[in-house]
């Protein structure tokens, strides 16, 4: 982002006056609010007993609170606590996977010694220039990969990106001397230990930003779920809410059957338990997405990706 | 690319198992990448092929049934071209896209100009944080948020039109309100990350042009149009012949899972991402769903060449290849 000067109040006759300041602080904190309050009625909603909804609809206040919708989510390990685990193991293999194979090609081609760097590039800049489409890559997962309700489905095809790769090959070239390649080999160390033990650690600030790329498609990822599996037991939770959208049942029936030491007979918050898995899915990002947005915005930021 | 094929010493005379040998761990670093592309990029293009078939799954394997269904020519292309779906899907997509164009460019900018303006900056991050928040969160999440303020009976919305004398809007049948709202939670959703580009460009603007702008005179509004704009309009439109090469694709969970799939919606929602999706899972009809999506690749392909070898003209060092 911008380097900010720190000559305060030299800076501040640059910005607004006071009043259009003011003006503009108010209208920015109305749109950052948009941004925000729907996460927190969505929480209040899931914290809400199912009866009020029933009879006053969504509010952002209710009279009763209850954290049933939460009780019959974990007290059952049913359909939610199994999402959870197929969309964290998805998400940690997918990003290794994806993070190893796309530093190591981006590696690859940063290095002049390649004799071959010319068409490994050009071999991975074709993909950004045609989209093979949905259908074919439909065909190959399921006719020629046979993968249909495999969690390789979820994983494989976000395995490796090759805008990530540009990104990488920039790191690369930018921040790894090619002096420090030399001496190492002037001293004897193969190319996989220059790689393993000189450009790895030092590339551990890019390779941080490819990783969170990745790591947020992965758990944000209901398309491929959606394409190429029915089975629940690969649900992830972003699909999971996609199924629950019209479909409330998969996640009463096993309410309804697991939750048998739960009080049998009241009524299953079928609505708050919608918005608490709504919470479940988005939290871990609420919580972690201050902490990682500027590499993201160095990312983007990185954009003159071509060399 | 410049490539300085740096004189690979003696190369040619120590033959070509030295140079293999020699590129062993390149090969090594690069394979499963190749791996990648080859099984999910390059079959899958070669598997277009079967837009000109009626394609039969055989036993001889994917690659065989692939070579060996019956060739129907460009049937499945004219199929497309006659329905009425054709004139829907492209008015949609392009319609859309290029409202989104327009909006996108135009919001982010205004962000971008009047954030960098800010005094505290303090408050500016957090401004900045909660704008990013919806651009972290997937169309499935979202489509929750927006529910709970549109259900026809349990919605905020409604709720308050009710309590206030009207009667309720069932919004997820009612087609004409819905041009608006994808264009609303499209640009809201995307306004905090597109506008971090024209942020950091203004904010890094040497203050000593604002000073200069000062001392004759010029006020806020002056100075931004005669220092601001000039310093951020290459970029800006540099981003924007970039994204007119997308103008044939659609974000598919902003067409398909905010409107909850609704069919009574289809005439605004339907774009060829959408399309192609349902035709392959209601229909089954694989070539005719190729068809259509390799026209979308096919054009989709020019706009990015096209716009590319604009940006090449205008901005040679931004130019993507």
């Amino acid at each position: 982002m911008a380097k900010k000067k720190k000559t305060i109040s030299a800076v501040d006759i640059r910005k607004f006056s006071a009043g259009t300041n003011l003006f503009f602080n108010i209208f920015l904190g109305i749109f950052a609010l948009s941004c925000v309050l729907p996460f927190f009625f969505i929480i209040i909603l899931s914290l809400t007993k199912e009866s009020d909804i029933t009879l006053y609809g969504y509010q952002f206040w209710p009279k009763h609170w209850t954290l049933a919708s939460y009780q019959y989510l974990t007290g059952m390990g049913g359909q939610v606590g199994k999402s959870f685990i197929i969309t964290v193991i998805v998400t940690v293999v997918g990003t290794i996977m994806s993070s190893t194979f796309t530093s190591t090609y981006a590696y690859a081609i940063s290095r002049r010694d390649f004799d071959y760097k010319k068409f490994f590039t050009i071999f991975a800049l074709i993909s950004m220039l045609f989209t093979p489409g949905m259908v074919p890559n439909y065909l190959v997962v399921t006719q020629m990969l046979h993968l249909k309700d495999s969690i390789w489905a979820l994983i494989l095809p976000a395995s490796f990106g090759v805008f990530n790769v540009l990104i990488m090959r920039t790191f690369f070239l930018t921040n790894i001397p090619e002096s420090i390649i030399e001496s190492a080999r002037i001293d004897g160390a193969s190319e996989l230990k220059i790689f393993r033990s000189i450009v790895v650690p030092l590339a551990v600030p890019g390779i941080a930003t490819i990783s969170l790329f990745s790591a947020l498609g992965y758990w944000n990822d209901w398309f491929n779920a959606m394409l190429y599996t029915d089975s629940p037991n690969v649900t992830p939770l972003q699909y999971l809410l996609v199924k629950i959208q019209n479909n409330i049942q998969m996640l009463t029936q096993q309410a309804a059957q697991g939750g048998s030491t739960l009080a049998a007979g009241s009524e299953i918050p079928s609505e708050g338990m919608r918005f608490a898995v709504v919470v479940v899915a988005t939290l871990p990002i609420a919580l972690t997405y201050p902490f990682f947005q500027k590499y993201f915005v160095k990312g983007m930021t990185v954009g003159g990706v071509k060399g | 690319m410049q490539t300085k094929q740096s004189a690979v010493v003696g190369g040619s005379s120590k033959g070509f198992v030295a140079k293999m040998k020699k590129n062993s761990t390149f090969f090594l670093l690069v394979a499963p990448g190749t791996l990648f592309l080859i099984i999910f990029f390059y079959i899958p293009v070669l598997a277009n092929v079967v837009a000109f078939q009626n394609f039969q799954y055989s036993d001889g394997g994917f690659l065989y049934s692939l070579f060996h269904s019956p060739w129907v020519g460009l049937q499945n292309f004219i199929f497309f071209f006659k329905s009425a779906d054709f004139g829907l899907v492209l008015r949609n997509t392009v319609g859309y896209n290029l409202t989104f164009l327009l909006l996108n460019f135009f919001f982010a900018i205004f962000f971008g100009i009047v954030m960098s303006q800010m005094r505290n900056m303090k408050l500016l991050r957090v401004y900045q944080t909660s704008m990013l928040f919806p651009y972290f969160l997937s169309w499935a999440i979202l489509a929750y948020f927006l529910y709970a303020f549109l259900s026809a009976d349990k919605g905020i919305i409604n709720h308050i039109i009710t309590s206030s004398g009207g009667t309720a809007i069932d919004f997820y049948n009612t087609p004409y309100v819905w041009p608006f709202i994808i264009v609303f939670m499209g640009v809201w959703k995307g306004i905090g990350y597109n506008s971090i580009l024209y942020f950091a460009t203004a904010s890094g603007i040497d203050p000593s042009y604002y000073d200069a702008a000062m001392m004759d005179g010029a006020n806020k509004w002056q100075q931004i149009k005669n220092v601001t704009l000039p310093h951020i309009l290459p970029i800006a439109t540099l981003m924007l012949i970039i994204n007119i090469g997308g103008i044939f694709r659609s974000d598919f969970g902003l067409f398909y899972l905010l409107p909850r799939a609704s069919g009574t919606l289809i005439n605004v929602t339907q774009t060829f991402d959408t399309y192609v999706y349902r035709a392959l899972t209601t229909t089954n009809d694989i070539g005719m769903s190729t068809a259509t999506g390799l026209i979308q690749s096919v054009v989709g392909s020019i706009m990015i060449l096209g716009s590319n070898a604009i940006v090449r003209k205008v901005q040679p060092d931004s130019a993507l290849f």
